[in-house]
């Protein structure tokens, strides 16, 4: 099923332009950190210049949700929370695709845990955005499991309850996560070195990027915003490096992404926001590599089949 | 009858049998049982018995007797494990009524039998002597009650030293018996030993040859036994067909069946009694090329399915009722973006974890209306072994064409029962062909539907020009989000449009029997065998009824309400809850009906009336000709 003989036939001489990979325009909020992601997504198609037709957006239910339309590529906008599963068929079934999957917190981390949990575990070749706003907008402001504790919502209007749930440790407590980077989309330099790191990554490349909502959580990321020296940039020759951001950002980690521990210390939620690759190895194994198999003609498969009721004749 | 003994007659040390020629019992149908502790292995001795029947020319419905734990305790009534085989002269198409001869490892498991009105009242019963002066004194008094309650009973009792024979050969008996039984029963029946022997070698393919010698040891021991003890055999004369043969139970037979038909993924998540699809094939899908995926959950088992089937060849996902519902909100999406999906649903004992091994055909509505919104899409239930494997290829064929979820629904009686059938002449047709790669023609939607028909060419990633974005929320056919009514209604149009088309394609269902007349039953799924069977022992006493089998419950097929009016009273007979007539409170406003019942009433407008049962057992051929008897006027019984 693959599509290199197609292209072959068809030449492969296209060349992209920006307005190559853009579809409907972006009905979100002005203001809203979604924009930035599309942006700097769309610039990534480009420089890439992946096929059109070969790439695929799946997303979820949510503001971020509605990725795909804004995109011209094939997307799916499926069900709240179910994004993975379908992003993992798509994988499974035509691995020469390019599949991304975009998600809101609300979808990744709280509906939809437990496939998060298990596509961290099949370290699929995608790349995994979690826009994470920590608050769910769609549904007008309610709680979502990044939300901080004692910030006011609809639905907790004493203030949140719990403490927020910090999904990059969560990520990096799972067996066989390979790629696990944090960025935010006010950073765009730092945003786009992340994208195409992640999409260079062979396996699952989990992202999450804070972002802001101009709507409902204006507050939350405003301090980081206005004030550098409260954002930590990891640092390795191995890492994302962001040249760009030589004097803008003062505060540097030296971090190893090979360092799995020191990931998991370097994660856990300070005052400050960390961004940068925490983890990454390309040895983990790759779930559609492990299953896949050479394909079979029609004719094959039925002498096969015909082989096999031998077993059950009378 | 197996057995024209009306006398209980004990079992004797073999030295005191007269070593006289045993009579030989002519039957044209006879129902066996083997029955121990789960993990005693009846089940083995029982399938192996089945399949080397139906390999000789008999007619063959096995099912499986299962508790629902995997190690229940040794020696209660509800860890009752074994088979039920009900061989016969011509094809068998149901389980049948009573067993007519038993083994049983111990007079528990025997009791617990005896208690389900599992045994014709004359059956014969080998039981495992052990037991009865067994050193533990509760053991003995268990013994004595079990046999004085079974004395009600005309049974013919035998007890078999089961465990002393099988000492002679290996120093743990509990992993032997079953070989010992199957010997026994290979002798009353006239098997081919040579037959069994590939058998075995077949179950223990994967073991040393030590263990296989073993087991044919055991085997021939039960085979002297019986020779030296008994003072009969039965003759079920058989009828080896000319034509290929094969025999398989309807898991394997859905798991070959989606082979057949090109599917080349299949996601589940394991759920009683589905989940054997998905070992058979575990064992043989790559082969094929075929990815047997088991996702976390069931709902990601509908995903990956429908991103797969998104992406390429149609895929299919494999579950029973408890995961049907968690699929629910991903059917919906597969019907609002016209993506084809097939849901096989292995329909156990509901609501909730209800009946996890045990048949029930409760699923019906659920499978038709069970998704929020509105939700068009196809639900056919094959009946037989032979139609879950041909009902795949339809299954698939109809997704594609129609750009749709097709729910197959079968159930534990097809899962686990197993019936020889005509060995299906492989098509390569059946496999469908590849989804179409070439360049999409400029202003093509991608839900170019045919206003008429409402019918589309699917646009799958790869197809150059053709990039869009399927969508869960109301869309136009370029698939942009739409909330205008016009563009929802007319979506919706298309939608349904498509289901219409396909009924069109269907032919009316024919009557078995005439086509008039007092009764007509109507049945759905694994119970056509047991009601024709009915329907023709009634015929025979000349009572006006006929009946009628549904495949397509979803669209209905044509012809209905014209069948309906020729007969004077119309009853669906299922296996799922209704209101009896008679009970408290029930009157006809308020009672609630067997599920095909409520369809056709609301599809006909005739006052359909319906008989089901919920017991967890097939329904039994001779419960249905009760009904039947009923249900028609007292005719002259034939001489």
């Amino acid at each position: 099923m693959s599509c290199s003989l197609l292209s072959l036939v068809q030449g492969d001489d296209r060349n992209y332009e920006l307005s190559d990979y853009e579809g409907a325009r972006a009905r979100w909020c002005p203001g809203c950190g979604d924009h930035s992601v599309l942006a700097a997504t769309q610039r990534l198609l480009t420089e890439e210049q992946l096929k059109p037709e070969s790439t695929v957006f799946v997303s979820g239910i949510g503001c971020s949700s509605r990725f795909p339309h804004y995109m011209k590529t094939y997307g799916f906008h499926g069900l709240h929370g179910r994004a993975l599963p379908v992003g993992s068929g798509i994988k499974l079934h035509r691995p020469e695709l390019d599949v991304f999957v975009v998600m809101g917190d609300g979808d990744c981390v709280s509906i939809g845990a437990g496939h998060w949990v298990h596509a961290i575990r099949y370290n699929m070749d995608m790349v995994a955005l979690l826009l994470d706003n920590e608050i769910y907008g769609l549904t007008k402001m309610q709680t979502s499991p990044t939300t901080p504790a004692g910030y006011s919502t609809n639905t907790q209007p004493k203030g949140t309850y719990l403490p927020a749930m910090n999904p990059l440790e969560a990520t990096l407590g799972i067996t066989n996560a390979s790629f696990v980077a944090q960025t935010v989309e006010w950073l765009v330099p730092h945003l786009y070195a992340t994208l195409k790191a992640a999409y260079h990554h062979k396996g699952f490349s989990f992202v999450r990027i804070l972002q802001r909502c101009p709507h409902y959580t204006e507050d939350l990321f405003l301090k980081y915003v206005q004030d550098p020296s409260l954002v930590e940039m990891l640092e390795h020759e191995d890492g994302i490096s962001v040249p760009e951001l030589d004097g803008r950002l003062e505060h540097r980690l030296p971090h190893d992404p090979r360092d799995l521990d020191g990931a998991r210390h370097l994660a856990q939620a300070n005052d400050k926001v960390r961004i940068g690759l925490f983890y990454r190895d390309e040895s983990n194994p790759r779930y559609e590599e492990t299953r896949s198999l050479p394909a079979y003609t029609a004719q094959e498969k039925i002498a096969l089949l015909d082989e096999e009721l031998d077993r059950y004749a009378v | 009858m197996v057995t024209k003994s009306k006398t209980r007659k004990k079992a004797k040390p073999a030295a005191e049998v007269p070593a006289e020629e045993p009579r030989t019992l002519r039957t044209s149908q006879s129902t066996v049982e083997v029955v121990s502790d789960s993990g005693e292995g009846a089940q083995t001795c029982g399938q192996i018995f089945g399949s080397v029947s139906a390999k000789m020319g008999n007619g063959v419905w096995t099912v499986e007797i299962i508790p629902a734990e995997i190690q229940p305790p040794p020696r209660i009534p509800a860890g009752a494990s074994g088979n039920r085989i009900r061989i016969g002269s011509k094809p068998v198409t149901n389980w049948g009524d009573r067993t007519n001869l038993m083994v049983a490892f111990n007079e528990q498991v025997l009791l617990a039998r005896h208690e389900l009105d599992a045994l014709e009242h004359d059956a014969t019963v080998f039981v495992e002597s052990m037991w009865k002066e067994h050193e533990d004194p509760e053991i003995q008094t268990a013994w004595k009650s079990a046999m004085k309650e079974l004395s009600s009973a005309n049974y013919r009792i035998i007890e078999v030293p089961m465990e002393e024979e099988c000492l002679k050969v290996v120093e743990d008996p509990s992993r032997g018996k079953n070989m010992f039984a199957l010997g026994l029963l290979c002798w009353i029946y006239d098997l081919d030993m040579e037959l069994v022997r590939a058998q075995i070698a077949h179950k223990f393919r994967r073991k040393a040859k030590e263990i296989y010698e073993r087991n044919v040891e055991l085997l021939d021991l039960g085979s002297a036994w019986a020779r030296e003890n008994l003072d009969f055999r039965i003759e079920v004369p058989r009828h080896p067909s000319d034509a290929p043969m094969v025999v398989m139970n309807g898991n394997q037979a859905v798991a070959l069946g989606a082979i057949a038909a090109g599917m080349e993924l299949a996601a589940m998540y394991p759920i009683t009694p589905a989940t054997s699809v998905s070992h058979h094939l575990g064992e043989i899908f790559e082969k094929f090329g075929g990815v047997l995926h088991q996702a976390e959950d069931e709902i990601a088992a509908a995903g990956v399915a429908i991103g797969a089937s998104y992406a390429g060849k149609v895929a299919f996902t494999i579950t029973s009722g408890p995961g049907l519902a968690l699929k629910t909100e991903f059917l919906g999406l597969a019907v609002m973006t016209e993506m084809p999906l097939v849901v096989v649903d292995v329909q156990r004992g509901g609501p909730s974890t209800g009946l996890p091994t045990k048949v029930e055909q409760s699923d019906l509505l659920a499978a038709i209306f069970g998704q929020p919104g509105d939700t068009p899409h196809v639900v056919i239930a094959p009946a037989t072994i032979e139609e879950c494997f041909h009902s795949m290829v339809t299954a698939r064929r109809i997704a594609e064409a129609f750009r749709t979820v097709v729910i197959v629904l079968t159930d534990a009686n097809l899962a686990t029962g197993v019936q020889p059938f005509p060995r299906p002449q492989m098509d390569p047709s059946w496999q469908g062909t590849l989804p179409d790669m070439t360049p999409v023609p400029e202003g093509t939607p991608p839900y170019d539907w045919d206003p008429r028909t409402g019918l589309s060419d699917r646009v799958a990633p790869g197809r150059q020009g053709g990039m869009h974005t399927v969508t869960g929320l109301a869309h136009d056919s370029w698939s942009r989000v739409a909330y205008a009514s016009a563009i929802h209604q007319q979506a919706s149009d298309m939608r349904s449009r498509k289901i219409a088309v396909l009924q069109q394609t269907l032919e009316p269902p024919v009557v078995n029997g005439e086509e008039s007349g007092d009764l007509l039953l109507v049945g759905w799924g694994s119970s056509k065998g047991a009601i024709e069977e009915a329907v023709e022992r009634a015929r025979a006493e000349n009572r006006s009824v006929s009946s009628l089998h549904l495949t397509f419950l979803s669209p209905l097929p044509p012809g209905l309400k014209r069948i309906f009016r020729r007969f004077r009273k119309v009853m669906t007979v299922e296996s799922n809850y209704s209101d009896h007539p008679q009970a408290p409170f029930i009157t006809p406003e308020n009672r609630r009906r067997g599920q095909l019942c409520w369809l056709l009433r609301a599809h006909t407008l005739v006052d359909v009336d319906c008989w089901t049962r919920v017991i967890g057992e097939p329904l039994r051929p001779g419960a249905i000709h009760d009904v039947i008897r009923a249900q028609t006027p007292e005719v002259q019984e034939p001489e």
